[in-house]
């Protein structure tokens, strides 16, 4: 029993630290709203359907969500905000991991993603009330359990093995899509060299048909994701709350 | 040049009307030997009427109904059974928990600090508050159970070695919080038991055998009343009495810091510490006055043991509870409001201008208004029913307060496309269900333990006495220890 404990480090701001691994950009110009990202994160993440009186109480378990705004209230003159598709922000001083009482919710020192452990989660939901960005899903109910719901006996043929399937009470979320990452590692690791940027990419950056998700890392300075995170229309979402998001938006022209 | 005389002192007009106490009103000058109150006490507790008993069974079918059937269905369906969603992951549960650490608040803070104080009017008392920490306490720690997703894994909350060396994760606030309610239980637990050695091992020397006379006897610890056992005793308790109080400061100040530690607006305030600590006393302060006002009207003899006096110490603490909530309340509203941070100013304007603005003013209305309307009048303080109504009224506001706090403010947030309203479904029955269970607890230890520390008030009537100076009847103390 002479196992090390490492606690996940909530408060480091060294600078390989802040520099990330893996992020996002999403170019709110040319996003067009039209749910593919949501389709396909839901499929390559086994992301469960909710079901129409759930989905109607606000209990839809998407990982990403395209929010959009009413700007004015009016009826004629109605102007809307951009799209805006949000997921986990994989925070490098992530709110909602100091909060579990279990370690549910970690930091992973290798990707610099913040994971969620299903198997360990009690379903204490504070990480989801801590969540500045609101995008943790929680499983109210057994949604994928067949013997619960029979209309999904041939619907489980589609689901990825690549990932885990949730049971009811634990908090899940968007993980970079870790799967594809683990698979470009191995690959990259077999053949004795880093995984290149643009190497693979997730499923809604894949999915994407205006080409508004880059998914890439964030530590090279010559890739196209860091190349875009210093252009003048880049930007965090609640960037005042220092939680250092590893996912840039790109929004009003130029 | 006229010089105008003044009479130093007015002479009383309406002499009539000035009413002159009498000092053997006082439960202290109206000593009645020990035998005959060990009687009545063990009386009250040993004749039971049948609508006790009817009571009883409604309350243990709802228990049944609520905490069994209910709770099957939200453990075997999820969550999902409860109207919690994005972005209220918080709920009615949680609100119980924060409601009955709050009732659980009083029993201590009137026992303990008014035993440390030596304030005589908490005599008969103090076991009546204490039991309402231990039995308020359970429907906490129940309410947490209720909330949680996966509830048969919830020992992987305790610091149990395991081969996988994982332990809980102490930098969450809710590991205090179990820390700090776990303590809480163990010492208020063991604080309501030291006081009730003797009168447990009069109830033994009472008893004709039967199941009760065992149940007294293993209780009791052979206690005998030697010099010795005594001093042993009230050495412990006064140890209690010292170390419980920062124990019971602390329970409430982490409970809020569940809250205010979150990075929530609304939430992060830093003066939820001393503001749930008061607001945990308003509402147990209340629910003392209405548990005296149940035991007064309901149990054998106990108009002897608690008098208008009681009600009138009662009633002076919560009109000064209610006073420092305000203050508190004040505190938290107004530095939010005049910092204008955008946040802050949505949950505020939500809280009184949304859907759920009734909630706020009958919340203003109850805490406030109805205590400073009524409790400041010694007449009405001592009008048992009016206390009570008074406590129900004021318990009814503490709990809205919480409801506006936790599901009410987690509706707004930093990103406008998640809100929601929040209805509570299935912990409507399950509040319903601690409610019930925290009565019937109560019901059942009054026919198992004397509420009335005989020994205690005895204590205090030989300390008591009225003596001559010159003219004047004065109630004097000696201090005896």
């Amino acid at each position: 029993m002479t196992t090390e404990l490492e606690t996940p480090g909530f408060t480091n701001t060294s600078e390989a630290d802040l520099a990330g691994r893996w992020g996002l950009v999403i170019d709110q110009d040319i996003c067009t709203g039209c749910q593919a990202c949501v389709a396909a994160c839901s499929m390559e993440n086994n992301v469960p359907f909710v079901g129409e009186a759930d989905a109607g109480y606000g209990r839809a378990m998407h990982w990403i969500r395209i929010e959009r705004l009413w700007k004015s209230t009016e009826y004629p003159d109605v102007k809307m905000t951009s799209f805006q598709p949000t997921m986990c922000q994989q925070c490098h001083n992530a709110p909602c991991e100091p909060v579990c009482p279990v370690y549910a919710s970690v930091h992973s020192q290798a990707e610099d993603l913040n994971l969620q452990v299903y198997n360990r989660c009690v379903g204490t939901r504070y990480c989801g009330n801590n969540c500045p960005y609101q995008v943790r899903a929680f499983n109210w109910r057994d949604y994928t359990d067949a013997r619960i719901r029979p209309g999904l006996k041939t619907l489980q043929n589609q689901l990825n093995p690549d990932v885990t399937v949730r049971r009811r009470g634990v908090m899940e979320k968007c993980t970079f899509c870790i799967q594809r990452i683990h698979k470009a590692e191995d690959k990259a690791k077999a053949e004795g060299r880093e995984v290149q940027d643009g190497e693979f990419t997730t499923a809604c950056a894949q999915a994407c048909p205006a080409n508004a998700i880059t998914f890439g890392r964030i530590d090279d300075p010559a890739s196209k994701v860091s190349q875009a995170a210093i252009t003048s229309r880049a930007s965090h979402l609640l960037d005042e709350l220092g939680t250092l998001p590893r996912v840039t938006y790109l929004a009003g022209g130029g | 040049m006229a010089t105008y005389a003044k009479p130093l002192a007015r002479p009383k007009q309406h002499a009539e009307e000035e009413h002159e106490e009498n000092p053997r009103e006082h439960l202290m000058h109206d000593p009645l030997p020990r035998g005959q109150m060990n009687a009545m006490v063990m009386e009250s507790m040993n004749e039971t009427n049948p609508l006790f008993w009817v009571i009883t069974a409604v309350l243990a079918v709802i228990v049944l109904f609520a905490l069994g059937y209910e709770w099957s269905v939200l453990i075997l369906q999820g969550q999902g059974t409860a109207g919690v969603t994005r972005p209220d992951y918080w709920g009615v549960f949680l609100v119980n928990t924060v409601f009955w650490i709050g009732i659980s608040h009083a029993g201590t803070f009137i026992s303990a600090i008014l035993r440390v104080l030596k304030i005589e009017s908490r005599r008969p008392f103090t076991r009546a508050a204490e039991l309402m920490t231990t039995f308020g306490l359970v429907q906490a720690g129940l309410s947490i159970f209720m909330h949680l997703g996966r509830v048969w894994l919830v020992y992987w909350m305790f610091p149990i070695p395991n081969e996988r060396t994982i332990w809980p994760d102490f930098h969450s606030p809710l590991m205090w919080d179990l820390m700090a309610i776990t303590t809480y239980l163990l010492s208020s637990t063991m604080y309501l038991f030291l006081p009730l050695i003797p009168d447990l091992a009069m109830a033994r020397d009472r008893t004709e055998g039967g199941w009760k006379k065992i149940f007294y006897k293993i209780l009791a610890l052979g206690f005998r009343g030697t010099e010795g056992e005594w001093k042993n005793l009230t050495t412990a308790m006064n140890i209690f009495a010292f170390a419980i109080i920062p124990v019971m400061f602390s329970v409430h100040t982490i409970v809020s810091w569940d809250f205010a530690m979150a990075t929530r607006p609304g939430w992060s305030s830093t003066v939820f510490g001393p503001y749930f600590v008061i607001g945990a006393l308003h509402s147990g302060m209340a629910a003392v006055a209405i548990v005296l006002f149940l035991l007064r009207s309901t149990m054998k003899h106990y108009k002897y043991f608690i008098r208008p006096e009681h009600f009138n110490t009662m009633g002076m603490l919560m009109l000064l509870v209610s006073m420092a909530w305000a203050y508190f309340y004040f505190n938290d509203y107004i530095v939010p409001w005049y910092g204008g941070d955008k946040w802050d100013k949505l949950v505020q304007e939500y809280t009184e201008k949304g859907p759920l603005a009734y909630l706020w003013f009958t919340m203003l209305i109850v805490n406030i208004v109805i205590p400073w309307a009524t409790l400041w009048n010694k007449k009405w303080r001592e009008t048992p029913w009016l206390l009570a109504i008074v406590g129900l009224l004021i318990n009814v506001g503490m709990y809205i307060e919480r409801y506006l706090i936790i599901p009410v403010g987690v509706t707004i947030n930093r990103m406008p496309f998640t809100w929601r309203q929040y209805y509570p479904r299935i912990e409507i029955p399950m509040t319903i269900g601690t409610f019930a269970l925290f009565l019937l607890l109560y019901m059942l230890a009054s026919r198992l333990i004397p509420l009335i520390p005989v020994w205690e008030v005895q204590e205090g009537q030989e300390a008591h006495m009225i003596r001559k100076m010159g003219k004047a009847e004065i109630s004097t103390l000696s201090d005896m220890e």
